[in-house]
């Protein structure tokens, strides 16, 4: 399974060259970061609380699943923010992890 | 007052119409909204670039969806619109605002909640499994973006939402690989009679039904829900549940959109201290409005979603009504004959609302059935044996208690996904009522602010 997301219609939008966790992908104009990353991988992040990982739930911003990182640290939800040409993502939190079930 | 500073909170159906009815009566409201663009959720608009057309995106509601967006185009240069704007908390008089990253201040005299719904859920074991989304997220992926959430989708819940979906998805050239309805027949044919306030309604409904047998995807009705199958590092693989028949039926997929009708979004009503009440018919907590849309709080009124979960269509009529009501407390003329329109259109809507509630009832016994190594807060990922034992250790038999000792209501969604379950499985394990359990209160920032949030001098 290359993608988690499969595209359905839309596709002939010009392309938006991102990276995340250094390495180069390519997406669609007006694509959610949601959408550019779960249509070439199958999750967003790690849960800080136990193995799992997580490829957001809502998309309405209300549950916070889907946060991903800029390097600078700012905090970004994935399923309200587009893709923009040399954005630089992490899917990992750059601060230290909190395990509460350690 | 005809300077009266009005605010309106959320630029869906209700907040469009209630901002077109109050700028008609001469008044120039600040239209606030989280999103990026009008629309709300249900009439959501595609980005810019995106080319299909009303009828593909909206469907049957396609006319609805225009009309809308085009009343917000005629009136967005003569109202202050301030889009991609949180409203994080407020205090009388005066709300609190974040948006790019900086912290404001908005005062008004008067406040209209029109912050909608998100999808209700309940818990099944497995459900924190990456690739399981709700079911109004299964829609936006398609709307929104013109993705389906998976290679083989189950819609798994009830209420009928998930019948639009699934046959959204079916539409757009998806892989249905179920629908899997809570709801048995019998409880459908039982609120015919209230259905029936909205024939067409129902009508289209029941379209939706042939559609997907038509396409032969299974539907079953009746099901218990048992598991989202899977593992940690790869999501989902496929559901299991019991039929109706009591038989176990496993359905591979890689993706499932579950969700049980929606629950409405109360946080800023809540902390201008609006006065709410239990809906039996539901068997979840709405606001206390009176027919218009007033809040037991003077000068606070409420609309749509929001305040009583009736669908779009109520929507834009609360919208108006809200918007009337506020002029009549402001001792300005209101259209009569208009008034007594939308009254009387939410009459109906009210009648097949509570049909909708009697065709496809909120699962509680799930909760008291759910394993307890079944997670009930999916942020933090706290069992539901986890909190039982709140109940049976500490004695925490009311919600905010339990929230204190267990963290379920606590996580990065604040309680929207877990609360009303949570409730339910509080309340089975104290042998009382959900009401009697309570519900979780509204607590600012009502959803999560950023450290580098700047403050800006108004």
């Amino acid at each position: 399974m290359k993608g988690r997301f499969v595209r359905l219609a839309e596709q002939g939008r010009p392309t938006v060259k991102l990276q995340v966790d250094g390495a180069p992908i390519e997406a669609l104009q007006g694509d959610t970061l949601m959408v550019a990353l779960l249509t070439q991988g199958t999750a967003l992040r790690q849960s800080e609380f136990d193995a799992g990982r997580r490829a957001g739930f809502c998309l309405m911003g209300a549950c916070q699943d889907c946060w991903v990182w800029t390097h600078s640290g700012e905090r970004l939800r994935a399923c309200s923010n587009e893709v923009r040409e040399g954005l630089d993502i992490l899917t990992t939190q750059p601060e230290a992890i909190w395990p509460l079930h350690g | 007052m005809a300077t009266a500073r009005i605010v309106i909170v959320g630029a869906g159906p209700a907040g469009v119409r209630c901002a077109e009815t109050l700028l008609a009566a001469g008044f120039k409201p600040i239209l606030i909204d989280e999103n990026r663009r009008d629309g709300g959720q249900i009439y959501r608009r595609q980005p810019e670039g995106f080319t299909r057309d009303y009828a593909t995106l909206y469907g049957t509601e396609a006319a609805k969806a225009r009309d809308l967006h085009t009343s917000f185009e005629r009136l967005r240069g003569s109202i202050d619109y301030r889009p991609e704007t949180l409203v994080w908390n407020l205090t009388p008089g005066q709300l609190c605002c974040v948006s790019q990253g900086r912290h404001s201040t908005v005062d008004y005299d008067a406040l209209i909640l029109c912050t909608g719904a998100t999808d209700r859920l309940m818990p099944i074991e497995g459900w924190q499994l990456a690739g399981t989304y709700s079911l109004g997220g299964a829609q936006i992926a398609l709307k929104s973006q013109a993705v389906s959430i998976g290679h083989s989708v189950v819609f798994m819940g009830s209420g009928p939402l998930l019948y639009l979906v699934a046959s959204q998805y079916l539409k757009a050239g998806a892989k249905v690989a179920a629908v899997l309805d809570t709801s048995p027949l019998g409880k459908r044919l039982g609120a015919l009679p209230k259905l029936l306030a909205r024939p067409g309604l129902l009508f289209t409904g029941m379209k939706l039904l042939a559609q997907l047998y038509r396409a032969k995807i299974p539907v079953h009705l009746g099901i218990e829900p048992q598991q989202v199958l899977g593992d940690a590092a790869s999501g989902v693989s496929g559901v299991r549940v019991s039929t109706a028949a009591g038989a176990t039926l496993n359905v591979e997929c890689d993706a499932v959109a579950l969700g049980y009708h929606l629950r409405p979004e109360t946080q800023l009503a809540d902390l201008a201290g609006c006065r709410l009440r239990f809906d039996e018919a539901s068997s979840q907590w709405l606001l206390a409005t009176d027919d218009d849309g007033r809040t037991s709080v003077s000068g606070v009124y409420a609309a749509g979603d929001g305040s009583r979960i009736r669908g779009a269509d109520a929507a834009e009529h609360a919208g108006r009504l809200v918007a009337m009501a506020l002029l009549e407390d402001l001792h300005k003329p209101v259209n009569v004959g208009l008034r007594d329109e939308q009254r009387q259109a939410l009459a109906v809507m009210e009648q097949f609302r509570l049909g909708l509630a009697q065709a496809f009832p909120w699962p509680s016994a799930q909760a008291k059935a759910l394993p307890d190594a079944a997670i009930v807060c999916r942020c933090e990922m706290i069992s539901a044996g986890e909190l039982r034992r709140t109940v049976s250790e500490k004695g925490a038999c009311e919600v905010n208690r339990a929230k204190a000792f267990s963290r379920v209501g606590m996580g990065r969604c604040q309680g929207r996904y877990c609360s009303q379950a949570g409730a339910e499985v509080i309340a089975a394990a104290a042998g009382v009522s959900v009401q009697q359990v309570g519900r979780q209160r509204g607590q600012a920032p009502v959803k999560p602010l950023s450290m580098l949030t700047e403050e800006v001098s108004p």
